[in-house]
């Protein structure tokens, strides 16, 4: 079991307080608050050893490479992948994208197809879909159920000979489905085992143990912020033979090995990815998240989100007007609900929650393929983390309820 | 509260000149992508005295946006094109007489935009 009243003490933006009255925050599946831990990590690197990666001889920048490089190595024990198969980019976007560019290319040609699901946020289903427009290839979606739901059957018509991506989340960051990658790829590669599995792990790595080797999957991406660390810090996993087969993604300093008048040598993996400075002090917060995910124990973090998740789905069924939307079981989802309050458009919801400083998300989530398919237009959207409490539900219950009496 | 003035409910709730109009010589839609709102104008513009005799705008979206829609209509339905060319954001604010957030704004002053954009949109 976690702590949740200790793991608060470690957030300062909780003893902030807007108009008098405390923050609910209720929107980690956008980005999650940071620890005080992650802060002074971040913080370290200004403060004790400002100064370039692989650069220098000098001890600041023999410090700044060895925190680097040990940020790489926590996260991707934490995946339980290799340091050399960790790319650090800026966020899952990036290190999706980057694969559109660096890999689809090579592999994907006119007539082949490309298979995503309608769950997907846009990061993980735009890159695939432009590529198809502009090369004459077939753009499949596996649809869902109205409980958002995937039927794996599906995957027998959808994936042929000639499908080279099969791209797919993890987690839904609407419905909250959680999907069997393990199984899901299992399947892929038994229809076809040429066809390259892309994972968007952006809502699973920062709320349940993820293993990328027993997944099974070609590519994984998630971004740091939302497991509390830095934004603009991200990561791209693939094995190290993908990694080496693909050409750069962006030149520049560090991907380099050797540049002559007319021949450059690339770098190895992952540096051959990682072109100018990076982020380095967004990958250290990110290890030191990393850390903080680890102390907790990933286990404990999804039982505390389940549990979460069951108590507000049981409270928020209960309220007249109220449609929640995807599984009913907490097991099945992760920590984030997706809801409409019959009568009153999403934004005038949120509108009037933070006049209670509640912090919850309307729109589309990035996900507007999923709400056109549904035919639902724009949704509320609460989500959980490892430091959200019966309290928050309460109040955004209450919440709820002052909507309602308003715009009865 | 201060958003959801009474009156502003009211018109999000009844709003006025809610739907289509037979003999409209312009429109225009409009989404507003980061909520969804999409709002669609039908004016009837007198050729002669170029002034805006009927409008008509259905669509849905939050209340900001069908009170601003509704207000908007009510005010420039015997107006002249040339006026309704003029108005501008702060127009729109004053109009609505309540406290605006920034990501609000975009909502109140879509229906502005699909007037104006309707007004170059013959049909």
């Amino acid at each position: 079991m976690i702590n949740v009243d200790k793991i608060r003490k470690d957030f300062p933006i909780f003893s902030r307080k807007i108009n008098g009255k405390p923050i609910v925050y209720l929107d980690s599946t956008a980005t999650s608050l940071k620890p005080t831990q992650v802060i002074e990590a971040v913080n370290d690197y200004y403060t004790k050893f400002t100064a370039n990666v692989f650069r220098g001889i000098y001890t600041l920048s023999e410090e700044a490479t060895a925190a680097y490089e040990h940020a790489r190595e926590v996260v991707a024990a934490f995946i339980h992948a290799k340091p050399e198969e960790v790319v650090f980019t800026k966020n899952t976007d990036e290190s999706l994208s980057l694969l559109s560019y660096a890999y689809l290319p090579y592999h994907v040609k006119k007539g082949d197809s490309m298979v995503t699901t309608i769950l997907e946020h846009h990061a993980n289903f735009v890159p695939w879909q432009q590529y198809a427009i502009k090369n004459g290839c077939e753009f499949r979606i596996w649809q869902v159920g109205t409980d958002g739901e995937l039927n794996l059957k599906d995957l027998e018509t959808l994936i042929t000979k000639n499908t080279k991506i099969c791209a797919i989340t993890a987690a839904s960051n609407v419905m909250g489905t959680i999907l069997d990658i393990r199984k899901i790829v299992k399947t892929v590669k038994k229809l076809n085992k040429e066809c390259f599995v892309i994972v968007d792990a952006a809502q699973a790595v920062p709320h349940f143990s993820v293993d990328v080797m027993s997944w099974g999957a070609d590519a994984v991406a998630f971004s740091g912020h939302k497991m509390l660390g830095p934004s603009g810090i991200g990561v791209l996993w693939a094995k190290k033979k993908t990694l080496d087969a693909m050409p750069p993604f962006l030149y520049g300093g560090d991907m380099i090995r050797e540049v002559h008048e007319k021949e450059t040598v690339f770098n190895d993996v992952p540096h051959k990815f990682e072109a100018g400075t990076p982020y380095i002090e967004g990958a250290i917060g990110l290890g030191a998240a990393v850390s903080y995910l680890l102390k907790l124990g990933m286990k404990n973090i999804r039982k505390h989100e389940m549990d979460m998740t069951a108590y507000a789905l049981g409270k928020l069924k209960k309220i007249p007007g109220v449609t929640i939307f995807g599984l009913s079981d907490a097991k099945k989802r992760g920590g984030v609900i997706a809801f409409h309050i019959k009568g009153v458009h999403p934004h005038d919801i949120a509108q009037l929650l933070n006049e209670d400083n509640i912090c919850i998300r309307v729109g589309y989530h990035c996900a507007m393929p999923l709400h056109e398919h549904l035919g639902i237009g724009a949704t509320c959207r609460a989500s959980f983390y490892i430091y959200t409490t019966k309290k928050d539900i309460d109040a955004l219950v209450v919440g709820i309820q002052k909507v309602i009496r308003i715009f009865r | 509260m201060d958003m959801y003035r009474e009156f502003i409910l009211d018109h999000y709730k009844h709003p006025h000149h809610f739907g289509v109009i037979t003999n409209k010589t312009n429109a225009a839609t409009l989404y507003n992508t980061s909520c969804g709102d999409t709002i669609t104008m039908e004016m009837y513009i007198d050729k002669k005295s170029k002034k805006i005799m009927d409008i008509g705008f259905s669509g849905s979206g939050c209340a900001i946006s069908m009170a601003s829609a509704s207000m908007l209509t009510d005010t420039l339905i015997g107006k002249t094109a040339k006026q309704a060319k003029k108005l501008k954001t702060k127009d729109i604010i004053t109009l609505l007489g309540t406290t605006l957030t920034p990501s609000r704004i975009k909502c109140a002053v879509l229906p502005l935009e699909v007037i104006q954009k309707a007004m170059n949109n013959t049909v």
